[in-house]
């Protein structure tokens, strides 16, 4: 399911994501594992999430952004 | 002119490498790389609210849950809007009772089905006819079928075969016509004459030295 909402804001999908990010997982398995997500749908929430400025991205790790931090 | 394009697009083959997508779906836009990793099939259909597309998609929806603990993700696609999916997956649910777990590509564009030689003009210029692609989890095409618009698939033979697929990545072996799971396998032939002499002795089931089967 999308996980930003067409305002910009994370939908519930996209705030598993976010708050698994917090919790320390920072690739997309560990993600889909933590928040028993399909890994595809963890893969294009994560594109999503990176396009809303939520997290941020350094090879195949994940992070949150300030931004992303501020919705938590 | 137009025979000559349509001529002209490329169908994908078992063996290659699945053309990549990004694409629209009742799940969010969603890439072939997005899946890799997992075996997926990736499934076209005609059209949106018709009879024999809405049994099918019951039928794989009633599958659905012996596809995942295969490891195997699923993903619609046809040529409608979000819209019309939405609409038709709800109805589905409403009128049948059967939710759909699954994604559904809306492929207004065609520009998936034409990279994965969904749209066969002998059938229909508009609409995709039944195909199946099974893609491994390293993205190349291991198992193509084609039905036409009037036939609706059988969910049986689509397990059956990845299965199969399945067994032989992990055994290296082959299967024989009508396998199912728990029947011998086929070991594959020889490919020296001392190998051929050798299996003999090696506890297959051998009619000859090139027909030979083990349990798996």
């Amino acid at each position: 399911m999308p996980c930003v909402s067409p305002d910009g804001k994370p939908t519930e999908s996209g705030m598993a994501i976010l708050a698994a990010l917090d919790g320390g997982k920072t690739s997309p398995e560990d993600i889909a594992a933590e928040t028993n997500r399909p890994l595809f749908r963890v893969r294009s929430g994560l594109r999503e999430l990176l396009g809303a400025g939520l997290v941020s991205q350094s090879g195949e790790s994940f992070a949150l952004t300030e931004q992303g931090k501020a919705v938590l | 002119m137009e025979e000559q394009m349509e001529q002209a697009v490329p169908m994908p083959r078992l063996g290659d490498k699945a053309p990549e997508f990004e694409a629209p779906t009742t799940h969010g836009t969603l890439r072939l790389s997005d899946f890799k990793g997992s075996w997926l099939i990736i499934f076209s259909h005609p059209a949106d609210f018709t009879p024999v597309c809405t049994t099918e998609f019951m039928a794989f929806a009633e599958i659905f849950p012996d596809l995942q603990q295969r490891g195997v993700e699923l993903l619609g696609l046809s040529v409608d809007s979000i819209t019309a999916h939405i609409a038709w997956v709800r109805n589905i649910e409403e009128k049948m009772g059967v939710k759909i777990p699954f994604p559904v590509i809306a492929d207004l564009s065609k520009e998936v089905s034409m990279k994965f030689g969904m749209l066969h003009p002998g059938q229909s210029k508009t609409e995709t006819v039944r195909t199946v692609y099974l893609i491994d989890p390293n993205q190349v095409i291991r198992l193509i079928l084609y039905y036409p618009l009037s036939t609706g698939r059988n969910m049986s033979e689509i397990l059956r075969v990845v299965d199969a697929l399945q067994a032989a990545d992990k055994y290296g072996v082959a299967t024989p016509a009508n396998w199912k799971p728990g029947d011998m396998a086929i070991v594959p032939p020889p490919q020296t004459q001392e190998s051929a002499e050798e299996r003999l002795n090696q506890g297959y089931e051998c009619v000859d030295w090139y027909l030979c089967r083990k349990k798996i």
